[in-house]
């Protein structure tokens, strides 16, 4: 019995670890300490389990424990900062994977009359298979390992209809009726079923909005562990599940916010797909003038203000330090160099700042869009790196836009508008892009990296 | 049983509010690391792998097995690269 309030005083601890360091996550200058007292909180959680009379035998624990550690510690090193949204997107579904067999793990020992386990270990297995499938595919899609286009096909709605459906039978029959099927087959049936609508749920999303279903996935991730709290009545899971829980959901928020669509809009609706049908086949705004880097470098430096705004080209192109050595460059001149960066520019939410910060570009001169708009007049000149639809007019002109009414970085206020480019092929909603055709509107096409480089071999020529 | 339910669910309800109170003030600069953080947390799921894996029915140790390797990488992986995001936030 003492073992017992020691271990449950010790999940107190680590709980109040978890809330006091994702409070200190809130701010760059204590943000370190916070994840370091997180962990901290996560390894007295561990040691304190291990320490349950329960265990029988340690060997599988050690073993699976030590790979685990292993693989993600090659995972979390190797890593390339570009890569990062695939990065959060697979930990999200280990995440609901984990919880799924836990959650299995206890409905082939657990009394089936017991309608409130049931209840918590149908939610759990729900939660965690449709985390791990919806993160895997997200996963793909950001890799390029499957198609970031959506995927649409007709009559959609009416087979996720179809498949909600069973799901709900499923949980009826585990709950309230049991033995119409085999224990074994209903929960087999539920994780198949939650593995099929994890993919259904994130193949129709299209790359671009992939802030918002990375954003909601995390969320899951905790909330299969809330649910695994529940199963196996643990506090800590569910202190710590909740809290990511909420912590996803408004993130999730922010992300739709920023695009000013609904979040069943955005999973639902297929966005490029509409949009491609809206535009009524790209009619021509007229001519775009091109400009090579030798004349861009003259308008640069006579600049005495420069808003760089980086978008997901930028991350493909890893154009993230060339672009922070121009910054200096520019600095050094004596302009006035910003970076204005949109909450849904990139894969996921906070991406570009988290490139720029490995470029070492100082985090006091990323601005956000509301900061930057009212003073935009008075901006020389605005670099667009790779972005697209978050510095698009037509989300303030063109009501007929599927982006219309979505916050934008307003560059077509500035004086000078560079936009470096591959080609002109439309951006990956396959919206036409109205600020190329402004006459203060600059083309620098070519490779986003190379581009800049040349900017800066003039500066140093 | 029941009311230890109902104790279950208080804590749940109070710590979505504590985590949605938490999370606004949060910049935007800061998202991603913040979105890995809470990641890392969401592996507490280990706690529970932990104890099914040392049960002493066959199935459930080896899903619990199965179940501490995925979330120990999503713990030891999600942790460290936060601090290694969080490492590169500098200021002049």
């Amino acid at each position: 019995m003492d073992i017992s309030i020691l271990v449950n005083l010790t999940y107190i601890a680590a709980s109040i670890l978890f809330i006091v360091g994702l409070k200190m996550l809130g701010s760059p200058d204590t943000a370190r300490q916070g994840n370091f007292l997180s962990a901290s909180g996560m390894l007295l959680a561990v040691v304190i389990t291990l320490l349950d009379q329960n265990i029988i035998d340690y060997r599988f624990i050690a073993c699976a424990l030590i790979a685990g550690s292993i693989v993600g510690y090659f995972a979390a090193t190797k890593v390339q900062m570009t890569s990062m949204p695939e990065m959060v997107a697979i930990f999200n579904g280990f995440g609901g994977i984990a919880s799924l067999l836990v959650g299995s793990a206890e409905y082939v020992v657990s009394p089936l009359d017991n309608s409130a386990l049931m209840g918590a270990i149908y939610f759990t297995v729900l939660i965690g298979g449709l985390t791990f499938t919806g993160s895997l595919i997200a996963y793909g899609k950001l890799s390029e390992i499957i198609s970031g286009k959506p995927f649409l096909y007709k009559g959609q709605q009416f087979v996720n209809g179809l498949i909600l459906l069973a799901i709900l039978l499923v949980g009826i029959n585990m709950l309230f009726i049991q033995g119409m099927i085999s224990p074994n087959q209903t929960l087999i049936l539920l994780i198949s079923l939650a593995f099929l609508l994890g993919v259904l749920f994130v193949i129709p999303i299209g790359g671009a909005d992939m802030p918002v279903v990375i954003a909601l996935l995390n969320s899951f991730s905790g909330l299969a562990a809330c649910a695994a709290g529940f199963v196996i009545t643990n506090n800590v899971l569910i202190v710590a599940g909740s809290l990511v829980g909420a912590s996803g959901l408004i993130l999730t928020n922010i992300m739709c916010k920023a695009m000013n669509r609904s979040l069943a809009n955005v999973l639902f609706s297929g966005f490029g797909a509409v949009s491609e049908t809206n535009s009524g086949g790209g009619e021509k705004q007229g001519e775009v003038s091109p400009i090579n880097a030798q004349d861009a470098y003259l308008i640069l430096e006579a600049a005495s203000s420069v808003l760089i705004v980086p978008g997901y080209g930028m991350a493909v192109a890893q154009a993230q330090h060339a672009v922070r050595e121009l910054g200096e460059l520019l600095e050094a001149n004596g302009a006035e160099v910003k970076y204005a960066i949109h909450p849904v520019a990139g894969r996921m939410p906070g991406h570009m700042n988290v490139l720029l910060a490995e470029a070492n570009v100082s985090y006091d001169v990323l601005v956000e869009p509301e900061d930057v708009n009212p003073i935009m007049e008075t901006v020389d000149v605005c670099m667009v790196i790779g972005a697209n639809d978050v510095v698009n007019p037509d989300a303030k002109e063109n009501e007929g836009s599927p982006i219309y009414g979505m916050p934008i970085i307003e560059v077509d206020n500035s004086k000078t508008v560079f936009v470096l480019k591959r080609s002109m092929a439309s951006g990956f909603a396959g919206i036409q892009n109205p600020l190329f055709f402004k006459s203060n509107s600059r083309m620098l096409f070519g490779d986003a990296k190379e581009t800049v480089s040349t900017l800066v071999s003039e500066f140093k020529g | 049983m029941e009311s230890q339910i109902i104790l279950l669910v208080f804590i749940l309800v109070l710590s979505i509010f504590l985590g949605v109170e938490l999370i606004t003030k949060v910049p935007s600069t800061l998202h991603t690391p913040l979105m890995s953080g809470a990641n890392a947390i969401s592996g507490i799921t280990l706690v529970g792998a932990i104890l099914s894996s040392g049960s002493s029915e066959l199935t459930t140790i080896i899903l619990g097995t199965l179940a501490v390797f995925f979330a120990s990488i999503n713990v030891v992986g999600g942790y460290l690269v936060t601090n290694r995001m969080l490492g590169m936030f500098k200021k002049k």
